[in-house]
């Protein structure tokens, strides 16, 4: 009697649960850029270029490394809220660095990266060592960013530094169009996240967190130092993403990047990333990034509509995919509920 | 402490020994404490601090200020103490104060008009209507929240994240980014007015306060609250209605935010939706958890709430008095996140009293 | 039959696994007293036990998660002390558990390599990824299980789910196999297939220790049993040299043991029969859901205490939580004094005039930082709704009367619930249901945790509701109380029913007998 219901079950099952593989949501989020280009093509004159494209990674190089530290942050379970004012801080660290005390630039670079990550693995630690909540640690973490930056300098300072300005000014060639070094940064650093998280040992950990750090911790592994590497990585990636700022802004200031945080967690949502952990790709992020431009160049593109669309939009695009990623966690919980005879641990509304 | 001469006996009859011991171990001593201490610090370091004067028809000193400019907060802290005290959280707060702000000055605005030929500024609409209009977007956006926490089963970070984003951008999408100037003197009042020598902002918040504190006494709210967030399970099985009691406390959070939106709004005569309550939300988390409620639910105290924005501000005007630049201000504010983080973390309580006294837990 | 038997495919040199003279006391309760078992490779060697007996302190301390007070763990004879579960696979003892324990995200071939994975270029390279689908399904095919291993674990059902974890645990450690409860959640093809995996890993010669609460599982599959009662060994046997009624018998205790002081009890009480002709409160018709309970009926009377009786796992709790509308059922309808009702949530059950006192207390009953006081009263005033509150001296009032009638032993009604003992605590949440007048009151291990008078006091006052017209229903793991104090009685095996009966028709002798499956 049960065994025929629960092959149908099964099969029921396995549908459900396709639906909630990653690469379904991913693959989602591709037909969308694919979609909002074309619309852009065949609604504005001289949208349809290489050029149109490739100032989508000019302009969203920075955004695209801190989405990229964003997403093993959320892939192993927890948020960053912090990233945006570490890429401030960053930016002017450097500049007085290089403005006030004539530091050599790459030892200005250097010294950045490793304070974003010494910053992100203090909260990191503080995370895991007195099981504090993530959203609260990286929230007061950003406070502190910020406000040491303003400690700094209220106003902005200039950057002139020769490579700095070498940096922001040159042109690569590709094609008949052109990129600039930052893009090549980000490009190569999205290359070693790729890497990172399907082919080392550090990358599999931070999906198995995310997916049960209960079992993570009973497999035997390094939970502790994986969660505060995480966090340290993703500082790391703030402070990369401040240098490619400064090199974009040419200065440091206190009101740089106000609500980054924000759009890198929507790349990181929109581009099929799991906000309650253990689905995504790290690739994924990438086309979250260009949705994201996309949206901002349509609405340049048109005229018509003002920037602040832009917001409304990546709210929109934001809420829909938490809807859908909800919906289908139910519809997969249920399915394999029915499999299971109740035995499953449920996804479930839980606090932040 | 001298409680090593009096014996187990003795000190039931050591009656105010016994007493400050008492008030000591009481919920709402720690921040207490804290604004105490604070104002002994501006009390020594700023002249004249608790001097208070009568002027221009109302009373005027450094005390007043602060609770003046605390009204907002205390505000959104009460909403957000309802909230976080049934385990979850509100991060749109900001934006709704944006939103809230925008409408009004929008509805309001003030055009000039002739009056017996002296030129006064009459509202576009009755101001009435307007902030009716302004509290409905607010209450709207809550049970956005309520919809997405309690009936889609989000986690409320991620529910509320959309709103912040989405939120604001309304908000300057319908000012176009510019600052929408008031002109329409009825509506300072709510900032910036005073009744009877006080500022007006304090008898909105008093009667918010009131109004909670009846609500808390006269029904079952605060048991029920309390139970969602201490034992979601066992409150469901003991018949409370959870689902609806989250969706309740989202829209009330958001009202506060409304009406905090439109005392913001009043005060600087304008609308701002750039700035406008940037930062309020963290502000207000930081006060709930000021005042002793824990972040994961449960127990919360509607006063220390009001104590925690009190002492927000107290410390933003000491810092500001004493001449240290007002940015120092968000880093001694992380500072004291951390720490009331870590006093709350059961993890840090067992390192403090002694890391070789663990006790075998089964 | 208290004497050890072996088997001669058994009789091989020395045990695989050997706990010699186990103490284990938490905070004055003994867990295990001079636990001692012999697990040999090459064998299924299922433990049984009730609730209480010890069988999860057993597997704890086995895996080092506790450190036993004294006593010896010996591995193939050396002696070991594993700090923590990760050592103890290190070891060579491997466990799986009934919530499977895998990363439901990650791949099937990646659960199983998780942590060692297989590396290219000498091992510092990336993950080769190819060899180690090619070895993950080289392995479950071992067991006879031939899957796509690069798809999620979660796609799959949670009985393909434990294989794998098997297949882990046998992969990382090939001396010893825990089993803790696996088959809770599965269906019988199921069951079949995990017995299939089992018997050849045993003919492998591993040695396998299985727990389980299945009386017909347990026969199926098992070379030999060691049975727990209250912390003690009762005996281990060899499974054909015990029979049903014998094993039920060890579990659960002979009437003349089963506490002394409950047959005392049973001059004591002066239970005055129901009249019989109560009228139906609730009546379920085929009541079931997937996994947790076999279609079932029911008739609830007034005036009528209708006990469930069964070994723990029997479906006893699922039932109850069925009938309360904390889970929904997959098949049946409920009706109320004739009219049929739907209960979604337990509020509807509630204001249908139903109260359940959970027998999980922690979790689903006592909100431990709100007062005794706040606790009692809490189901009437989710009944009241939000406005109609109960006065504070309503309140006090309710809350003294209970402490008196239950006999809680709390400093005052405002001391917070947490700090009552767990007796208390039950009491206290008795009280809450009583305080709301019901109709009926599902009562789940109402007398668990409290003393032999209390639990006098607690059925004397409930009986006395009873018979002033409430429907009762009892759910105990101490089969005499349950058989003293129904009327009616459902005796429930392996999450199937198998038996109504009337006051009197059974004794402590032959409810064994029913409940082992043997005639009756």
């Amino acid at each position: 009697m049960m065994n025929n219901s629960s092959s149908s079950l099964r099969l029921r099952a396995s549908w459900g649960a396709l639906l909630a593989t990653p690469s379904f949501t991913s693959l989602v989020t591709v037909a969308l850029l694919l979609l909002m280009f074309a619309l852009g093509a065949f609604g504005y004159d001289g949208f349809f270029s290489l050029q149109v494209v490739l100032n989508l990674f000019i302009d969203n190089a920075f955004l695209l490394v801190i989405a990229i530290g964003m997403t093993f942050v959320i892939l192993s379970g927890g948020i960053d809220l912090s990233v945006g004012s570490v890429l401030a801080l960053t930016t002017m660290i450097s500049a007085y660095l290089l403005h006030v005390w004539h530091w050599h630039p790459l030892l200005v670079i250097v010294c950045v990266l490793l304070l974003g990550g010494v910053f992100g693995a203090a909260m990191g630690m503080l995370i895991h060592f007195f099981k504090l909540q993530p959203f609260i640690v990286t929230l007061a973490g950003m406070f502190l960013a910020r406000g040491l930056c303003y400690l700094i300098s209220i106003n902005s300072i200039t950057i002139d530094d020769p490579l700095y300005v070498a940096m922001s000014q040159t042109r690569l060639e590709f094609g008949d169009a052109f990129i600039s070094p930052s893009v090549v940064i980000a490009v190569l650093m999205l290359a070693l996240a790729i890497y990172l998280a399907h082919f080392t040992r550090f990358g599999r950990a931070v999906y198995a967190i995310g997916g049960n750090e209960h079992s993570a911790l009973l497999m035997g592994l390094p939970v502790g130092r994986t969660k505060i590497a995480v966090y340290a990585f993703s500082g790391f990636c703030a402070a990369l993403a401040g240098v490619l700022f400064s090199f974009y802004m040419l200065s440091g200031y206190g009101l740089h990047a106000q609500g980054t945080e924000l759009d890198a967690i929507a790349a990181v949502v929109i581009g099929g990333t799991l906000l309650t952990g253990g689905y995504g790709y790290v690739a994924g992020t990438l086309t979250g990034v260009l949705i994201l431009g996309v949206i901002q160049t349509l609405i340049a593109f048109d005229g018509t509509l003002s920037s602040w669309w832009t917001k409304i939009f990546i709210g929109i695009l934001l809420f829909v995919f938490c809807l859908a990623q909800r919906l289908m966690s139910l519809g997969a919980a249920r399915a394999a509920d029915a499999n299971a005879g109740g035995n499953v641990v449920k996804p479930s509304a839980q606090v932040a | 402490m001298n409680s090593n001469l009096l014996s187990e006996h003795d000190k039931d009859n050591a009656s105010p020994w016994h007493g400050l011991q008492q008030a000591l171990r009481h919920p709402l001593a720690r921040p207490l404490a804290a604004l105490a201490v604070l104002l002994l610090i501006d009390f020594f370091l700023i002249p004249g601090f608790f001097r208070i004067e009568f002027k221009d028809g109302h009373l005027y000193g450094s005390v007043i200020d602060i609770v003046n400019r605390a009204a907002p907060l205390m505000l959104a802290a009460l909403g957000m103490t309802l909230v976080i005290a049934t385990r979850g959280i509100d991060i749109s707060v900001g934006a709704v104060v944006a939103i809230s702000g925008t409408v009004a000055a929008t509805l309001i605005g003030g055009t000039v008009v002739m009056h017996n030929g002296v030129p006064e500024y009459a509202s576009n609409i009755p101001m009435a209507w307007a902030i009716a209009a302004a509290m409905g977007a607010a209450i709207l956006c809550g049970a956005w929240n309520g919809l997405l926490v309690a009936t889609l089963g989000l986690q409320p970070i991620i529910a509320t994240l959309i709103l912040m984003v989405a939120g604001r951008g309304l908000a300057q999408l319908l000012t176009d980014g510019q600052i929408i100037t008031v002109y329409y003197k009825p509506f300072f009042y709510l900032g910036s007015g005073y009744l009877f020598g006080l500022p007006f902002s304090l008898f909105i918040v008093a009667g918010m306060f009131i109004v909670l504190a009846l609500l808390m006494r006269k029904t079952a709210l605060g048991l029920f609250i309390q139970s969602v967030g201490i034992n979601p399970v066992a409150a469901r099985l003991a018949g409370i209605r959870t689902a609806a009691l989250i969706f309740f406390v989202y829209i009330f959070c958001s009202a506060c935010a409304g009406l905090a939106g439109l005392m913001i709004s009043a005060n600087i005569k304008s609308a701002d939706a750039n700035n406008a309550g940037l930062l309020l939300e963290l502000d207000a988390i930081l006060a709930v958890t000021l005042g002793g409620t824990s972040l994961a639910g449960g127990k919360f105290s509607l006063v220390g709430s009001v104590i925690g924005a009190l002492i927000i501000q107290a410390l933003t005007y000491t810092i500001y008095s004493l001449g240290v630049p007002p940015e120092v201000n968000m880093v001694v504010k992380s500072v004291v996140v951390f720490l009331v983080c870590l006093s709350q973390s059961p993890e840090f309580r067992r390192m403090r009293f002694s890391p070789s006294q663990s006790k075998s837990l089964p | 039959m208290s004497a050890v038997a072996m088997s001669a495919a058994t009789s091989s040199a020395e045990p695989a696994l050997e706990l010699i003279g186990i103490h284990k006391a938490f905070t004055g309760v003994k867990a295990l007293s001079e636990v001692g078992l012999r697990l040999y490779p090459g064998e299924v060697h299922t433990l049984m036990g009730q609730n209480g007996a010890g069988k999860s302190t057993l597997i704890k301390v086995l895996t080092g998660v506790y450190a036993p007070d004294s006593g010896h763990i010996l591995l193939k004879g050396r002696a070991i002390q594993p700090g923590s579960t990760l050592e103890a696979q290190q070891l060579g003892i491997s466990t799986v558990y009934q919530e499977v324990n895998l990363c439901p995200n990650l791949s099937v071939a990646e659960n199983i390599f998780i942590g060692r994975y297989p590396r290219k270029w000498g091992g510092v390279g990336p993950i080769d990824w190819a060899t180690m689908q090619r070895r993950a399904t080289k392995l479950l095919a071992r067991l006879d299980l031939h899957i796509d291993v690069q798809k999620p674990l979660s796609s799959y059902p949670l009985a393909i789910q434990q294989m794998v974890a098997i297949s882990r645990a046998v992969s990382v450690s090939a001396s010893v196999l825990i089993l803790d409860e696996p088959t809770s959640s599965l269906d019988e093809a199921e069951v079949q297939l995990l017995f299939k995996v089992l018997r050849s890993l045993r003919d492998e010669g591993m040695a396998i220790l299985f727990v389980t609460h299945f009386l017909d599982q347990t026969y199926e599959i098992s070379d030999r049993i060691t049975v727990l009662r209250n912390g003690v060994r009762e005996g281990e046997y060899a499974a054909s040299d015990l029979s049903r009624l014998d094993l039920v018998n060890k579990m659960v205790g002979t009437p003349v043991d089963a506490s002394a002081a409950g047959n005392a009890l049973a001059e004591h009480a002066d239970i005055t029969p129901a009249a019989n002709d109560g009228e139906v409160f609730l009546q379920a018709r085929s009541l079931g859901r997937k996994g947790a309970l076999a279609p079932q009926d029911l008739d609830l009377r007034a005036g009528e205490v209708f006990g469930l009786c069964g070994l723990l796992g029997s479906g006893r709790t699922e039932m109850a939580r069925l009938l309360f509308g904390a889970d929904k059922a997959d098949s049946g309808e409920i009706s109320i004094k004739g009219k049929p009702v739907k209960f979604s949530t337990p509020r509807d059950a509630i204001g249908a005039g139903i109260g359940f006192c959970s027998e999980d207390r922690k979790k689903e009953g006592a909100i431990l930082e709100l007062s005794v006081r706040e606790n009692i009263i809490l189901a009437l005033q989710a009944r009241n709704g939000l406005l109609h509150v109960i006065p504070r001296k309503r309140q006090q009032q309710i809350a003294a009367d209970y402490v008196k009638w239950l006999g809680i032993k709390t400093p005052d009604i405002d001391t917070p619930i947490g700090s009552l003992s767990g007796g208390n605590q039950q009491k206290a949440l008795l009280a809450r249901w009583l305080a709301t007048d019901p109709q009926m009151l599902i009562l789940d291990e109402p007398t668990r945790g409290i003393d032999v008078r209390a639990k006098q006091e607690i059925m004397d006052f409930v009986m006395a509701l009873c018979r002033k017209g409430m429907a009762i229903l009892f759910i105990s793991s101490e089969i005499p109380e349950v058989l003293r104090c129904s009327d009616r009685m459902l005796v429930l095996r392996d999450r199937e029913g198998c038996g109504e009966y009337l006051r009197g028709q059974l004794d402590d002798a032959s409810v064994l007998q029913v409940i082992a499956g043997e005639s009756a």
